[in-house]
């Protein structure tokens, strides 16, 4: 298996041993990404992130990740403050970031901006976000916290809900539990309801997927419960909002049918759709979710840049 | 004997089995009228034995590949006889590339390859007929096609 020097922009970009593969070496990077323990494999190297749309938690966990590995990081979270304001192109942007650093990782809003920018960069590019587009980074998290809580995807019950439809990122992950043989049922409203392309798609690479609107029924033996966000621009107007974010919120009734080990995931920010009530539960797991993005990019950066490994 | 309901050309191209309907976007594909000054016929509603199809007969040209792509794109069933002296000298179905570069917009108005960048428009094919293409920057399949070819 050969990370070196690769480009990430989708989770499509790798092969089933190549994820598992990447998650067990997170795992090795567990201790190093709570600093308990300390590494310098990456000393000398520079990542540079560019941000040219916001983002928390995805830019910090690369550059923790970065600088637990021993490595530094260059750049920029807000656009407003660089060329790009000019009028200069992505791809100058780009060959000059490709100048200065050993690796790029870009977050920008246009579809397809990460593709292009390997085509100026000699260094890896690694895709934190593109639009609608791919985010390979999160899914790679998101299998790896429910490896590590359920020691295993293969046989998993596991939920989907929320918008379906538009979440580019939620694709990609049910492609990828699909691939890691995860029995995936999708709970969404009608409008919002997972395409026909990708439940095919989920279908030639593992167990058929169940679909339904009833989260009730859905959650009763689920494993694990992923929820994400439905934006109000999907509405025609506030009150269809109200009534669908009622209909599929995340509250501590909800847990009343659910299975004592169930475990809950976002990718966050959340708004709504999980009650702050379900925080202090076991079940909530978004927290520590969100932490695991530094052990995934940390297992990443050393793959793709390290001269030597754990 | 060789019907003709047109005066025959010497030497030229006959595109032929054109998607009844689509002879205008054809010509427009060869950029006739500016392109040239030689006859140009063109047919609509032709009778044939896959149903109703459009013929485009141009004298003293030959098409380029890039044109033949586009072409293909629209008219998938399209022949191209090339006519050497009142004769069908070559014929060719139309063909898609897998690859289709520089000849299509993105239909994604939000895709990259929208944006001012240094990149030609890149697709991948996803089927010849109905032509179905897949952008290669932002993965999404292009609709109507017809009206995206540059
Ligand atoms: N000299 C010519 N001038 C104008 N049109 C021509 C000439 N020769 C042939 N054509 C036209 O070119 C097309 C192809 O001619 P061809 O003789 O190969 O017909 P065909 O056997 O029906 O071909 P196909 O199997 O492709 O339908 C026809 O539409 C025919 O009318
Ligand atoms: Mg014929
Ligand atoms: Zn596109």
């Amino acid at each position: 298996m050969d990370f070196k020097n690769r480009d990430v922009i989708s989770i499509k970009d790798f092969s089933k041993e190549e994820i598992i593969y990447v998650i067990n070496y997170a795992k090795k990077m567990m201790p190093y990404a709570k600093g308990e323990k300390h590494i310098d494999i990456l000393k000398g190297k520079i990542l540079s992130t560019l941000f040219f749309e916001p983002s928390t938690r995805t830019r910090l966990s690369f550059e923790s990740a970065m600088n637990r590995l021993g490595g530094r990081v260059i750049g920029f979270a807000d656009p407003n403050a660089t060329s790009q304001k000019k009028g200069e192109s992505l791809a100058d942007t780009i060959r000059m970031a490709d100048s200065y650093s050993d690796v790029i990782v870009i977050r920008h809003p246009q579809e397809g901006a990460a593709r292009l920018s390997t085509e100026f960069a000699e260094s890896p590019v690694l895709n934190a976000g593109d639009g609608a587009g791919h985010h390979p980074t999160q899914c790679l998290l998101d299998l790896f916290t429910i490896v590590t809580e359920k020691k295993k995807i293969k046989g998993d019950k596991i939920v989907l809900l929320g918008d379906l439809k538009y979440g580019r990122t939620v694709h990609s992950l049910a492609y990828a539990l699909s691939l890691l043989g995860a029995e995936l049922s999708f709970v969404s409203p009608e409008s919002l309801k997972m395409p026909k392309e990708i439940i095919n798609e989920c279908k030639e690479q593992g167990p058929e997927p169940s679909s339904t609107s009833n989260l009730e029924k859905a959650v009763k033996d689920a494993d694990v419960l992923y929820v994400t966000r439905i934006q109000r621009e999907r509405f025609p107007d506030a009150e269809e909002y109200n009534r669908v974010v009622g209909t599929y919120k995340v509250d501590i009734n909800l847990l009343k049918y659910a299975k004592e080990d169930l475990i809950i995931m976002h990718p966050l920010p959340r708004v709504v759709e999980i009650d702050p009530e379900v925080d202090k539960t076991p079940h909530a797991l978004y927290f520590k979710q969100a932490f695991n993005g530094v052990p995934v990019r940390m297992a990443l950066l050393s793959l793709i840049l390290g001269d030597r490994q754990l | 004997m060789k019907k003709l309901k047109i005066t025959p050309i010497k030497d030229g191209t006959v595109i032929d089995h054109i998607t009844s309907g689509f002879a205008v976007k054809v010509l427009h594909i060869l950029r006739i009228p500016e392109s040239t000054s030689s006859v140009v016929s063109v047919a609509m509603n032709v009778k044939s034995k896959i149903g109703k199809k459009d013929i485009v007969k141009v004298e003293n040209r030959e098409l380029d590949t890039k044109e033949v792509d586009k072409i293909a794109l629209i008219a998938p069933k399209a022949t191209i006889n090339i006519i050497r002296d009142y004769e069908v000298a070559e014929k060719h179905k139309v063909h898609l590339p897998a690859e289709i570069v520089g000849i299509v917009k993105c239909s994604n108005p939000t895709c990259i390859s929208n944006a001012k960048e240094p990149v030609k428009s890149r697709f991948l094919l996803v089927s010849d007929d109905p032509p179905c293409i897949k952008c290669y920057y932002c993965e999404r399949e292009t609709e109507d096609i017809a009206e995206r070819i540059i």
